[in-house]
Parts: structure tokens; C-alpha cells; sequence
């Protein structure tokens, strides 16, 4: 018992303090740094769910039927887990085309109805009163509570002046008006309602757990200790077990758990804070689990406060007010009050998201459209040009008043015929019927809108006469003889035993009949005839969400438009400020200078129509728009032509990107074949230089010492026999080189003919070793020659390879110690190729040249005591072995000396020596 | 006054040529076979010119001289370059390390006596 002044204090209080979390909210979002783009308050927005039912009607519930209060709560879990990819594509085509509601989101799908946005808010307005009337009807009765002594009735028997829910319903109203509804936001966006939401969830969650927390510690020793008296009493225990005493009803159990899953997706409410108010898609993996979780952390202490409560007060005592009464009986008037608050908390939570949700709907989807029907308006507001900014405004807070008007009156009419759990699940079923037309919109493209219409009419037909008529009923507005034999007196069609279906429950059999209608009859119609051009396009639009982007998807819309007429249509509903503001931005995205200068091209109208419906919803802006452009309407296959330019763009530019590739590799590889041909021209440059050199070498002493010769006539006869033998001797040098060079060039420009015929290596060394007889003796070197007795023959040019040789051998005479030298030339075969050494007791080759001697102009030794030699003859040699498929090398390991090895194959591979000019057998 | 000339060649025929025609024209000869003995040569020696072969091994022509020039003592050395590379950026290299001439092989004797004489001349 508290004094009343108290209690209403308290509630404004706090109701106070979220409209300043509110502002503080929508400052902050003005200023840019927004608190709400954050998965937390995302997910503590989703729980706006859980509203004065959680509080109150769950441990009513709980009280009756025991664990049956939680299928309401189960179904959202299981929906959050394993749909959020549904979620995720909703959130993904409301963002894209700017939906801001649930009416608008079908009414887009199936071609921009303004009839089946009509229809679906008219829906939601039916549906939605009882659960406006659920949230008013607890206040009050924990008003109640809170201020008279427990017992008292709450009776509504009081004339309606008199009535202080009415005044709570309009002190809600304007509550709701102040944190939605001050001004427009063209995306509907409510940072400052997000921020209080989530704070009111917090709130409650954390009141809700206070009690919970005192009743099973406090007033019991524990969860164990509340149990064991529970069971002791055998009422009570029956609450604990599945069944309640009866056979388990399964069926009622699955049509629950599906109805509230449902719910938590096609609830206004829910719709306006998952998707609507949605500032990140990624927010969304957060909250599948995190909401859950709440849900779960809310419904912890139900059923112990349930149990409290009838062990304490006994059975037939008022459930629903245990968490208030409780705690005022144990004499915790803070924590009543703090209860108190949380149930106000929750309540008013979803009053003022649910009715912000339906004003847009009615302002958008039911007035807007009906208005622009009406020749009159339409002029006036052409002729005028005026903003209708506040305008639109007005409907919306008129909207909210009636709204809740109307939850008043249901209250007053039908409120006592059920318990708060009741009157909540017709609302349910009514948003229920959403389903087949969303969900068959996002992922079948073959509905039509006249299939939605026929299934949404069908089952919002058959909601009225199975649930609402039935609530009337029972509350005494209507005749019973309605529940009793049926329209007409058919007993076939009784409200709860249609076509004689007795055996479900009253909420499952209207579940089942409603939502069978609507499913068949949307299925059978659209099938019945193909969607219009509007419809297959929107429907690819909505279907094909995550395969197209913004940017590059097909655009459905031909004709023509002004910058001129569009731009100050747009102001007339968002306000020239922020219509220029849109479209100056646009211009800046195009690369347009000035608004002026932009192309009134398809993009431009399909930007300037979403734009429109964000504030007007689709329908309206479909046909503001038509109002100012010429169009010409499309047919399928204008819009089959659309969309397969919008792909062959999509080829191209994929094609392009390959190209592009392609051409950049291409480029890489020209530049580097572009880098090899310059180092082989600095080479080349640098052969033409040493061959030079060594050319003017010789010549130079040949012309000095024929000048000397030439100029001194005295000059002694020795002398002249010794000058004119270094003369012959070095025009020897320079032919000799001549011709080296000449055959280098033949050979590396493959220019070279090469003579290819069996030949005899054994003939061929004994020859070789001939040759260089005189050279050796001179030397005072020995020879020796080492084959084996049989070899086979081998297919080569055998001038060739005397050349290389000889080359050999003569390197060998060259380098080793005059008067001791010794070289042996072998010969090895084997099955793959024949090996010919020469080695020497020279002085070998030093490390550090081992790798230049194959290379032009080099020569080991130093200049002094170089023998006579080009520099030319290893490289030939090696050109030779290799034109053969051979390798010729340096021995790397030997002790004292230089063994050159070559290496011929009997077959190789890379031979070209078919390939060359002339082969003679 | 005799000139002392040092011919720095590794091409032992090309020696004999040039220690002809500089003892002809009556100068006091010594020879170098490559690059460092040529250095040492200078150093011991002081000649007034060098006859200077660019490739040489141990050091080139142009080491050589760009040492003669780093050398306080030897800086007054005259250098006439010989070789048989001729591009246009071997002569300016002879000339950008210091050489006071360069001529290409091979050359006329006649050219070449003047030459000498005439920087020796000049030098006096």
C-alpha cells in the first residue's frame, strides 16, 4: 500500500528520465557520434519483446498452467538462432530500397500496391489493439496494487470519464508523440527511441531479476527449498510436470512455439527496431545469441515467483500481480516499486515503439495513398507547392491518439474476457497472417500481389471470425449464440470448431484454419495468373537482393523527367533544405558540378523515388512520381530486355577487368623481354668491342714495325729477319682470329652448316693425336692416348670435333711445363654417351677464373706468359658440344693440372643436328 | 737532357716496336708488362712520359693514371695513352682520369715520335 502521489510521481520520474536518454540520444545522432550504432544496444533494442505480459501475464500463466508460459518465449529463441539469415536478407532489402515498414516492405514486393498497403495496415490496426489494450490493462491493475490494499477489484465498471486508464492512455500518447513524432526523418530513423529502449530493457531485466532474486532467497532458502515445498503440495506439483495432469498436448505446444517465433519477426514493433532501426547488418550475429540469452536471463524467476506467490497466498489469489505483491506483503515497498517501475518500464516500451511503427503505416500506406486518390488534394497540392512536411506530421500524431483510443476502448469492451495471455495471442495471430506473403515475397519469385491480397484477405477473414468475434463474445458485446451454433445457426461453421474440427484448442484451431487460407489461396492465385511487369520486376529486386548492388543493378523505369519538376517534389516531403542537400550529394557520387547539369536519367528518378519512400512509403511515391515524369509503362519484356542488359554490363565490365589484366601481364612481359634485348645489345656491344681490340692488336705491330722497317734502311739484317718474323707471325695471329670470330658469329646466329655423318671416334682421336705431333715434341711434352677397343659410331659433323679437339689439345701443349709436360686424352663409353678427357700436369686453372674460360677473349695464365691463342676457341668448343646435346667442362677436384672433359650422347633430345643445312652420310 | 720514357705494354710485340722507336728518337727507355709493375716502375724511375696501354692486367691503363695523378710526386708525369678500344667514351675516360693524350691503335709511327716529341718539348 502506497500512497497514490507517490506512485504516480515515481512513474513520471521515470518516464522523464528516458525522454532525456532519448534526446541525449538523438543530440548525439545529430552530431554524428551516434550511440546506438553498437550490437549491444542493438540487441537490448530487440527485447522491447518482452512487455507487460513478461511481467505480469507469464507468472499468471506460470501460476495456471506452469511451464506453458514458456512456448511464448521459446519460439523467439528459436527463431533468432536459426533464422537470423532470413533477418539478415530483410535488413539487406529494407536498407536497398528504403522500406520503413512492414506494410510498405509487401506492398513494394508485389509491385508498389497502395491496395495491399492499405490492406496490411488495416491488419495491423485490428490486430494490434488488444495488445495495446494488454499493456494498458496491466498499468492499471499494478496501479492498483500499488495503491489500494490487495483484493480490491479493478473494476471497470467506473463511467469512462472517471477513468484513470484513460488518462493514462493519452498521457501515452503524448509520451509517444514526444519521442517519435516531433519531426520527419526520411528513413524513419529513431536514435534517440533506440537509446531508451535499450535502457529500458535494462531496466527491467534488472528489476525482474531483483524480485525474482528476493522471492527464491529472501522469502525461501533457495531454489531447492521452493521446490520441495512446492511439491509438497500436490496443486502445486502438478504445475512442475509436463502434462498438468492431462496428456501433453503437443499440438498446442508446436502452434505456440511457431506463433510467437513468428512474431518476433511480423510484430510491428519488432520489425521497426531489428530491421528498420538496424544501423549495422553485422550487428545481427550479436544479437542472435544475446537476445536469446535475455529472453532466457527474464524467465528465470517466472515460475519460482509463481510458485512463491501460491504457496503464499494460496491458489485463486491474482497471479499476475505476484511480482508486486510479493514483495509489498514480505514489506519491500522499494522493490514493489521498483517492479512497479519495471512493468511500467516494459509496458510503455512497447506502447510507444508499437505506435510509433503503426502511425507510419497509417500516415504512409492507409491516408497518403487515399488522399492522392482524391483529384482535389492532388491540385491543391500542386497548385500550392507547399512542404508538406507538417502535414504528414499531423496524420502521424493523430494516428498515434486514435491508436491508442482505440486500445482503450478494447479494454473497456473486451478486456476482461480473457487473461493479459490471451488477449496478447490474437494479436499474435494476426500478425501471423504476414507470414506467407514475406516470407513467400523474399524467396519465391512467382508470387503475385493479387495471390498476397487473396491470402492476406482470406486469412485476416478468417482471424475475425475464429479469434476477435469469439473475444467480443465472451465479453458480452456480442450474442453467444454466435460460439454456440455457429453463423446462421451452421454448426459447421461454428467460430471455434470450424467444419467440426473439435479437437485443438481455441488459439491453435484458428491458427491452423487462418493460416491455411492464407498460404493456399496465396499460392493458387499466384499461380493461377503470371505476375505483371511491375511485379517480376520488383520481385527480382527483392529476390536477387544479395547478388545485386545498388550501383549496378537493372533500373525499371523508362520515359522522361525533369531535374526541374523532381527536385522540388522531393522538397515538398523532406524539405527543400534536405532534398537539395540529397541531390547535391547524388551530383557530387556522378561527377556533376551542379544539380542543374545532372541527366534526367532512369537512375536519377529511381534515387528520387526511394528517396520518396522512405517518407511516403512505396506505393505513394510510385505514384508522386508517375505524377511528374512522362513514363512509359513496361512491359515483361521491357523488363526481361532490362534486366538482361544489367547482366551483359555486368559480363563486359568483367570482361574489361580481364582484359585489362591480361593487357597489364602482357605489358610485364613485353618489358622484360624488352630488358633481355637490351643486355643482349650491351653484350653484343661489348663482343664488337673486345673483337676489336683484338683485331687492332696485332695490327698494330704490324704496321709499327713495317714502318720501322720501311723508315731505317740501315737497320741491320738481324734485326730486320727478327722484325719481319713478328710481322708474318702476327699476320698469322690476326687470320687466325679472323677467322675464329667469323666462325663464332656462324655458329651463334645458327648460320653455321653443319655436315653430319657416322663417325669413328677411335679414327677420329688417333687422328687428333697425329695432328698435334709436332706441337707436343716441340714442347717436349708427351701424349698419350687411352679407347677402348670398340666403340660404337657416333651421327655428328666429324670436322667439328676435330675441332673442339684439337682446341683441347693445343690448350693442353699450351699451359703445360716445358720439357716434363704430360697430357693423356681418353676416351669412355656407356650406354648413354661417350666421355673424351684431356688432362694436363700444367699449372691448372685458379679458382677464380674457372667460370670465365668458357667466355669470348678470355684466356687463362696471365698476359705474360700466355701462350698464343685467340680467347675464342672454348667457346666455340662448347658450341659445338651443346649444338650435339652435349656438356663440356672443366674437372673441378683435380689435384695438380686441368682435365677438360666432353660429354656427347648417342641420341639427344634437344639435337638439332637433323635440323641443320646439309646432312651427307 | 735525355728523356726518360716508360712504355707500359703487356703485348710483348707491341714492346718491341715502341722500345724501337723511342730509343730510335734517342730517349732513355725501361719497360712495364702490366699495370702495377708499370706503377712501381714510375715510382722508381721518375720518366718524364709514360706510353700507357689500357688493358693491362694486375691494373689498367686508367687506374694507373688516375693513381699518377692522386700522387703528389708524380702528378707532373705526362701520360700519352695508347689502346685499341676507340669509342668516344673510352677517349674521354682516358681524358677525364688525366691523361695529357691518347692515341688509337694502330697508329703511324711517324704520329706517334712527334707526339712524344712534342709534349716533351712543351714540358721543358
Amino acid at each position: 500500500m502506497l500512497p497514490a502521489p507517490l506512485v504516480i510521481g515515481v512513474a513520471f520520474a521515470y518516464l522523464s528520465l528516458l525522454f532525456a536518454v532519448a534526446s541525449f540520444g538523438d543530440r548525439r545522432a545529430r552530431q554524428g557520434r551516434s550511440v546506438i550504432g553498437n550490437a549491444w544496444v542493438y540487441a537490448l533494442s530487440m527485447a522491447v519483446y518482452c512487455s507487460a505480459w513478461t511481467y505480469f501475464g507469464s507468472v499468471g500463466r506460470a501460476a495456471s498452467g506452469g511451464v506453458w508460459f514458456l512456448p511464448i518465449y521459446l519460439g523467439p529463441m528459436l527463431a533468432m538462432i536459426l533464422a537470423w539469415m532470413l533477418l539478415r536478407k530483410m535488413i539487406r532489402i529494407a536498407r536497398a530500397y528504403r522500406i520503413t515498414s512492414i506494410a510498405d516492405f509487401i506492398a513494394s514486393r508485389y509491385g508498389k500496391s497502395s491496395a495491399l498497403a492499405g490492406l496490411v495496415t488495416l491488419i495491423t490496426v485490428v490486430g494490434l489493439v488488444p495488445y495495446i489494450a494488454l499493456q494498458l490493462k496491466g498499468i492499471a491493475a499494478a496501479y492498483a496494487l500499488m495503491t489500494q490494499s490487495a483484493g480490491a477489484a479493478t473494476g471497470s465498471a467506473a463511467p469512462w470519464w472517471t477513468d484513470s486508464t484513460l488518462y493514462l492512455a493519452l498521457a501515452l500518447a503524448g509520451f509517444t508523440i514526444v519521442f517519435g513524432a516531433r519531426h520527419l526523418d526520411s528513413a524513419e530513423r529513431h536514435e534517440g527511441m533506440v537509446a531508451a529502449i535499450a535502457f529500458e530493457s535494462l531496466v527491467k531485466l534488472l528489476a525482474f531479476l531483483a524480485v525474482g532474486s528476493f522471492v527464491v532467497w529472501g522469502l525461501f532458502d533457495g531454489l531447492g527449498d521452493l521446490f520441495a515445498q512446492a511439491q509438497a503440495v500436490p496443486e502445486l506439483a502438478r504445475l512442475l510436470t509436463l502434462g498438468q495432469g492431462k496428456t501433453f498436448a503437443y499440438e498446442q505446444w508446436f502452434a505456440l512455439t511457431m506463433l510467437s517465433a513468428l512474431s518476433v519477426v511480423f510484430l510491428p514493433r519488432q520489425f521497426q527496431v531489428m530491421v528498420v532501426e538496424n544501423v549495422d547488418e553485422r550487428h545481427l550475429k550479436r544479437a542472435a545469441w544475446a537476445f536469446p540469452l535475455y529472453l532466457l536471463l527474464i524467465n528465470l524467476f517466472v515460475l519460482p515467483i509463481a510458485l512463491a506467490g501460491l504457496l503464499h497466498f494460496g491458489a485463486g489469489a491474482d497471479a499476475e500481480g505476484f511480482v508486486l505483491t510479493l514483495p509489498l506483503a514480505a514489506g519491500h515497498a522499494g522493490l514493489a516499486l521498483l517492479a512497479f517501475v519495471g512493468g511500467l518500464s516494459a509496458a510503455t516500451g512497447m506502447v510507444i515503439v508499437e505506435a510509433i511503427a503503426v502511425s507510419t503505416m497509417v500516415c504512409n500506406d492507409l491516408v497518403m495513398p487515399m488522399l492522392l486518390r482524391t483529384r482535389r488534394f492532388r491540385v491543391a497540392q500542386a497548385a500550392a507547392g507547399s512542404d508538406l512536411t507538417g502535414f504528414l506530421l499531423a496524420i502521424r500524431r493523430a494516428a498515434i491518439v486514435a491508436i491508442l483510443l482505440l486500445g482503450y476502448l478494447y479494454y473497456r469492451l473486451a478486456g476482461e474476457a480473457y487473461a493479459l495471455v490471451g488477449i496478447g495471442l490474437i494479436s499474435f495471430a494476426a500478425v501471423a497472417q504476414f507470414a506467407p506473403a514475406m516470407l513467400g515475397g523474399m524467396y519465391w519469385k512467382g508470387g503475385t500481389r493479387a495471390g498476397a491480397l487473396a491470402g492476406l484477405g482470406a486469412g485476416f477473414a478468417v482471424w475475425v471470425y475464429t479469434l476477435l468475434l469469439p473475444s467480443f463474445a465472451k465479453s458480452g458485446w456480442l450474442g453467444r449464440e454466435l460460439l454456440a451454433n455457429g453463423a446462421f445457426g451452421w454448426e459447421l461453421l461454428r467460430p471455434e470448431a470450424l467444419f467440426g474440427l473439435k479437437r485443438l484448442d481455441y488459439l491453435t484451431h484458428s491458427l491452423f484454419w487462418s493460416l491455411l487460407a492464407n498460404a493456399g489461396l496465396y499460392v493458387a492465385v499466384s499461380l493461377w495468373r503470371a505476375p505483371s511487369a511491375r511485379e517480376t520486376s520488383q520481385a527480382l529486386l527483392f529476390v536477387d537482393v544479395f547478388k545485386r548492388t545498388a550501383a549496378a543493378g537493372p533500373v525499371f523505369w523508362r520515359g522522361r523527367a525533369h531535374v526541374a519538376d523532381l527536385l522540388p517534389l522531393l522538397g515538398r516531403f523532406l524539405g527543400v533544405q534536405r532534398a537539395t542537400a540529397l541531390f547535391e550529394d547524388y551530383a557530387r557520387r556522378q561527377g556533376v558540378a551542379r544539380i542543374e547539369q545532372l541527366q534526367p536519367e532512369p537512375q536519377l528518378v529511381q534515387f528520387v523515388e526511394t528517396q520518396l519512400a522512405g517518407a511516403i512509403g512505396s506505393a505513394s511515391a510510385r505514384v508522386m512520381v508517375a505524377s511528374v515524369a512522362e513514363e512509359e509503362s513496361l512491359d515483361l519484356d521491357d523488363v526481361m530486355l532490362i534486366l538482361e542488359e544489367a547482366s551483359q554490363l555486368r559480363a563486359y565490365a568483367h570482361a574489361l577487368e580481364e582484359k585489362s589484366r591480361s593487357l597489364e601481364r602482357a605489358t610485364a612481359e613485353l618489358r622484360s623481354a624488352n630488358e633481355q634485348l637490351k643486355s643482349l645489345d650491351r653484350l653484343k656491344d661489348d663482343f664488337m668491342s673486345s673483337v676489336t681490340h683484338e683485331l687492332r692488336t696485332p695490327l698494330t705491330s704490324i704496321r709499327a714495325l713495317a714502318e720501322v722497317m720501311r723508315d731505317d734502311a740501315e737497320m741491320p739484317a738481324e734485326q730486320r729477319q727478327e722484325f719481319l718474323g713478328i710481322v708474318v707471325g702476327e699476320t698469322e695471329r690476326l687470320s687466325r682470329l679472323v677467322n675464329q670470330v667469323l666462325d663464332m658469329a656462324k655458329i651463334e646466329s645458327g648460320h653455321a652448316e653443319w655436315h653430319n655423318s657416322d663417325v669413328d671416334l677411335r679414327m677420329l682421336l688417333t687422328q687428333a693425336v697425329h695432328t698435334t705431333e709436332a706441337m707436343f715434341r716441340e714442347r717436349g711434352a708427351s701424349l698419350s692416348l687411352q679407347m677402348p677397343q670398340t666403340v660404337p659410331t657416333l651421327r655428328a659433323d666429324a670436322d667439328r670435333l676435330m675441332q673442339v679437339l684439337l682446341n683441347l689439345l693445343s690448350n693442353a701443349a699450351k699451359f703445360v711445363p716445358a720439357g716434363d709436360g704430360r697430357v693423356e686424352l681418353r676416351l669412355d663409353a656407356d650406354a648413354a654417351g661417350v666421355t673424351v678427357s684431356v688432362s694436363d700436369n700444367g699449372p691448372g686453372v685458379p679458382v677464380g677464373q674457372r667460370a670465365l674460360i668458357f667466355e669470348k677473349f678470355r684466356q687463362g695464365g696471365d698476359a705474360l706468359s700466355r701462350p698464343q691463342g685467340t680467347g675464342l676457341g672454348l667457346p666455340i668448343s662448347r658450341h659445338i658440344v651443346e649444338h650435339f646435346g652435349g656438356r663440356i667442362w672443366l674437372e673441378p677436384d683435380t689435384a695438380q693440372g686441368a682435365c677438360f672433359k666432353v660429354w656427347l650422347p648417342w641420341q639427344a633430345s634437344s639435337r638439332d643436328a637433323d635440323r641443320s643445312t646439309g646432312d651427307q652420310t | 737532357m735525355t728523356h726518360r720514357v716508360l712504355i707500359a705494354d703487356d703485348e710483348p710485340n707491341i714492346v718491341i716496336s715502341l722500345e724501337y722507336l723511342m730509343k730510335r728518337a734517342g730517349y732513355e727507355v725501361s719497360v712495364a708488362r702490366d699495370g702495377q709493375e708499370a706503377i712501381d716502375a714510375i715510382r722508381r724511375e721518375r720518366p718524364q712520359l709514360v706510353l700507357l696501354d689500357v688493358m693491362m692486367p694486375k691494373k689498367s691503363g686508367f687506374e694507373v693514371c688516375q693513381e699518377l695523378r692522386a700522387d703528389e710526386a708524380l702528378k707532373g708525369t705526362l701520360v700519352l695513352m695508347l689502346t685499341a678500344k676507340g669509342r668516344d667514351t673510352d677517349i674521354d675516360k682516358g681524358l677525364g682520369v688525366g691523361a695529357d693524350a691518347y692515341m688509337t691503335k694502330p697508329f703511324a709511327t711517324k704520329d706517334l715520335v712527334a707526339k712524344v716529341a712534342e709534349m716533351l718539348g712543351a714540358a721543358k
